[in-house]
């Protein structure tokens, strides 16, 4: 009887040596003789450099190097663009990407201008310290409305204006939609994300051994592969002489996928100077140097008909990009394709504007923009549901896509240049059972009138998702079956804490009988694979996973076709089991796997033509398109009007990923991803002010979400397998962070109605104790605006 | 600092530093028996001390191999269980704060759990399945009175 894995909640295979303190992360890395790297960066965050002496800094001792932007050769030129705009009739795109060392002039406070190298990071920030910048100040601009004006600061003087790209994708006849309506909403909503602060800052060490002419470089990267592509190119070595190894990462979340300048510098240094080099990125510096995410204004309008039914929705958005737009698009396409959501929406017409401001540089963060969407639709319904006289719940329930539907073909073009199409799903299932689990007619109808009755503001809100995951262009897997009947299997994507590999195992485990424990797994590392992309966008499960069930299933066939001749039985008799290969219902006639592995690689006599030796596999998983994964999250929450503190009291979430690899790591995932999205709700805000400092760059300022914050999570899974790839897997790293900041803002929205002015609606994203103070007490003095702040409750 | 001492110095790089300067915990060490951030001490305020860090947890025979180990710690153990940590970056910071928390409080609650996690940042795990495993561990050391406590 073979036995089946996925599905199974495995514990990790990874764990004990993370437990044991023994786990390898970049700075743990040993290298005799290393020299250090400290970074010189500019306080303004525009200006003109007119000189920067490093004179004082170059004579302490223990000082090997401090270069600036002069002294980096062909280093010195703005860096990649790493995601092209998409094919969209009309795109407008103007790519400016950061240079390693800022030269001229700086564009955002924290823009590395000089470079100090150090015997220790002590002495190399000492020298820091001595290194006299002078920069000429200019005005900046952050506000992303100001930033479009006629006179605004100018990011980039060789362009016209800040605007950075322009894109308008539509579908079916807003005008018609909008004359044919009964009800036509029209809102102006921003949402503002922020800083993925993983608990491992990003750092990169890299030694050169000149002998072997050989250049190792251990990076925090999500992507070691193109990194080392481009560290190859770069440094003008051929790509075998480049090792990039993404070792153990203490959390990603999407800003571990740029590809910084830091990443070229310390290989370069490592070459140049002779000896190992390190560079390991403090807490302050990540809040400038690492890429975040931040606010989008929209001003969306959505027609219905007087039953609810939507007949079309009219999005125009402005997209904070920071200084640089080295991502492309990738964040507010995703924005705006995420805003259809469950929904069947007839008529969709969405113009996004991207705006270079005065700020650190805007990538993906968990989620990449379906937040900023998901708000926007969810936000519109609530509010007709209301003007309507509709209940929330209902007015969704009556426009969700229904099962017959897919697949789905919405006629715009998603991050990955395909047109989005929703593979399979579900809606009406995930929307129903999470009313059901959090008991929403009931407390509707009965709990809530008794709790406002004793003076209570407790809420109630639903809302729904789709997150398009799995995207192409493909990953690759090797398998091999080593003599002593364990399993090595390799693969490109990194791992930041997603279980690669223990999922990973389990798939391979059900093709070659044999326990998960003995499949060895390594990700990451260029010398052990070097096709693939990287771990982003909720692909790994999909693209990766499917690449090692792809190679998994041809060793299987290797296997029965070898064993079925040792065996002298047809190898539809045989079956893997256990770590041997056998012939079903009769055990006495097995063989082991390493030693069919041993068979497969004779020292004597020949390997037949035609065939390969050993019992190993590469094959790679390209999907045509991405699969979508869905979810409805439910909340019950309590406002105290004293503190104006929000206390979830309830929370459900019900998704739907495709077949489930390992039911405990994915629960973890949706816990993870649902605590960040309580922080970007209510507790965590990149706060800059009129000359675009940071006021929140530390963990005393930025408020990450702690145990007593994040409530208990009740999950439940649906199952709609994809029909794209062979195990029916939907990404789920970034689902549950996708809809938290659209359901504050309804259940806080709900707990106070009756409470409100008339009118007061919550449009914007985070929430604070602070604007719940000012919602609650609109008149008060105590509502003095933040300067240079957006997006208010209003 | 003391977390730079130790990793850099002595080698031992299961302390881990995630801020520098006080709030995320991920540095947690018990010196003579209390929890500490290592990030916020100098190594030569600490002359004199008994230092354990997570290297010190499960223990570990000297000159053996891997497959003699000792056996990971209870709340090592429940971690693992429970699916305590993704990234694992704070856990070590996480199972130092812990060790003193349950010599003192053997049944806690929940919510004396949450707010003795609530000292440390995770990132990852939402901390529900760390509130999972403390629980356990409680039920584990209570389980086994003399069991490898902490500092053995």
């Amino acid at each position: 009887m073979e036995t089946r894995w996925i599905g199974r909640s495995l514990p990790r295979l990874e764990d004990e040596r993370l437990l044991r303190g023994r786990a390898q992360f970049v700075d743990d890395v040993a290298l005799h003789g290393a020299l250090h790297v400290a970074f010189v960066r500019s306080p303004f965050a525009h200006g003109r450099i007119r000189s920067i002496d490093t004179s004082a800094a170059a004579r302490m001792p223990g000082v090997h190097a401090v270069l600036t932007a002069e002294d980096l050769g062909r280093l010195d030129a703005p860096g990649p663009v790493l995601v092209p705009p998409p094919p969209i009739d009309g795109i407008e795109f103007h790519a400016r990407t950061p240079a390693p060392l800022a030269r001229e002039v700086v564009r955002h406070v924290g823009e590395a201008v000089a470079l100090v190298v150090a015997d220790s990071r002590y002495l190399a920030e000492d020298a820091r310290d001595e290194v006299f910048v002078d920069i000429e100040p200019m005005p900046a601009v952050g506000d992303l409305e100001a930033a479009l004006a006629e006179d605004a600061p100018r990011v980039h003087q060789d362009l016209p204006s800040n605007l950075a790209a322009r894109t308008r994708q539509s579908r079916g006849d807003w005008e018609e939609a909008r004359r044919a309506a009964d009800l036509v909403i029209e809102r102006r909503l921003v949402y503002d994300h922020g800083a993925s602060a993983p608990m491992e800052n990003r750092g990169v060490a890299a030694v050169w051994d000149e002998r072997a002419e050989q250049l190792t470089v251990w990076d925090t990267t999500q992507a070691p592969i193109p990194v080392r592509g481009a560290i190859a190119a770069t440094l003008g070595l051929s790509e075998s002489q480049v090792r990039v190894i993404a070792p153990f990462i203490g959390g990603g979340f999407g800003p571990k996928i740029m590809f910084y300048g830091d990443e070229l510098l310390v290989p370069w240094l490592a070459m140049r100077l002779g000896r190992p080099v390190k560079w390991i990125e403090d807490r302050e510096e990540s809040f400038f140097s690492t890429t975040q995410e931040r606010s989008q204004i929209h001003h969306a309008e959505m027609a219905l008909r007087r039953d609810g039914r939507i007949l079309g929705v009219r999005d125009r958005f402005l997209h904070d990009t920071g200084a640089y737009d080295p991502y492309g698009l990738t964040v507010p396409i995703n924005s705006q394709c995420t805003l259809l959501g469950c929904y069947d929406v007839p008529a969709y017409d969405s113009e996004f504007t991207c705006v270079f401001t005065h700020r650190p540089i805007v990538t993906p963060y968990r989620g990449a923009g379906r937040q900023h969407g998901v708000f926007v639709i969810e936000r519109l319904l609530d509010h007709a549901a209301d003007e309507l006289g509709i209940d929330r719940v209902e007015i969704r329930r009556r426009n969700l896509l229904h099962p017959d539907r897919f697949p789905v073909r919405q006629g715009l073009i998603y991050q990955d240049f395909t047109e989005l199409t929703y593979d399979s799903g579900d809606y009406p299932a995930l929307l129903e059972r999470a009313a059901e689990e959090i008991g929403y007619e009931r407390f509707r109808a009965e709990e809530q009138p008794e709790l406002r009755a004793a003076g209570r503001l407790v809420g109630i809100a639903l809302v729904t998702y789709v997150e398009g995951t799995g995207i192409g262009p493909y990953e690759g897997a090797r398998v091999r079956v080593e003599a002593s009947g364990r399993v090595a299997v390799a693969t490109g994507v990194g791992t930041q804490g997603q279980g690669h590999f223990t999922s990973f195992a389990q798939v391979v485990a059900d093709q070659l009988g044999v326990h998960p424990g003995d499949v060895r797994l390594v990700t990451g590392d260029t010398q052990e694979f070097h096709w693939g992309t990287g771990t982003f966008a909720s692909r790994g499960a999909v693209v990766a996973g499917n690449a090692c069930h792809a190679a998994a299933l041809e060793v299987r066939r290797k296997i029965l076709r070898l064993a079925s001749q040792e065996l002298e039985a047809p190898e539809e008799d045989l079956e893997l089991t256990g770590g041997v290969v056998q012939v079903r219902g009769a055990p006495q006639s097995a063989i082991p796997l390493g030693e069919l592995a041993q068979r497969a690689n004779p020292l004597r006599g020949a390997v037949e033509p035609g065939t390969e030796p050993g019992l190993e596999a590469t094959s790679y998983f390209g999907p045509a398109t991405g699969t979508t994964a869905a979810g409805a999250h439910a909340m019950i929450a309590e406002v105290d009007p004293e503190t104006c503190k929000v206390t979830p009291l309830r929370y459900v979430v019900v998704h739907d990923c495709g077949t489930v690899l390992n039911p405990m790591i994915l629960e973890g995932q949706m816990h993870g991803g649902i605590a960040q999205g309580i922080g970007n709700a209510f507790f965590e805000e990149l706060v800059f002010d009129d000359q675009q400092q940071l006021q929140s760059g530390s963990f005393m300022d930025y408020l990450l979400p702690t145990a007593t914050d994040v409530p208990a999570i009740e999950s439940h899974h649906l199952e709609t397998p994809s029909p794209l790839n062979p195990l029916g897997v939907k990404g789920a790293g970034e689902a549950g962070a996708i809809p938290v900041g659209a359901l504050y803002a309804a259940v806080v929205e709900d707990a106070l109605s009756g409470r409100l002015e008339p009118g007061t609606r919550i449009d914007s994203i985070p929430l604070s104790p602070e604007r719940v103070y000012r919602l609650l007490h609109p008149d008060s003095e105590h509502t003095a605006e933040n300067e240079g702040h957006e997006g208010d409750a209003r | 600092m003391l977390s730079d001492f130790l990793r850099h110095e002595l080698g031992l790089t299961g302390t881990h530093v995630g801020c520098e300067h006080g709030v995320c915990g991920a540095c947690t060490l018990l010196l003579d028996g209390d929890a500490v951030r290592s990030c916020l001490l100098f190594a030569v305020q600490c002359s004199g001390c008994d230092v354990r860090t997570v290297e010190s947890l499960a223990g570990q025979r000297a000159g053996e191999g891997a497959a003699t180990e000792d056996p990971l710690h209870p709340l090592q153990e429940a971690f693992r269980e429970e699916h305590a940590l993704q990234c694992g970056f704070c856990t070590p910071g996480f199972l130092m704060s812990l060790v003193p928390f349950l010599e003192r409080h053997p049944d806690p609650s929940d919510e004396e759990i949450r707010e003795a996690l609530s000292g440390n940042l995770c990132r990852c795990t939402g901390y529900q399945n760390l509130v999972a495993a403390v629980r356990s561990a409680a039920r584990r050391l209570r389980a086994e009175p003399g069991e490898p406590d902490a500092a053995s």
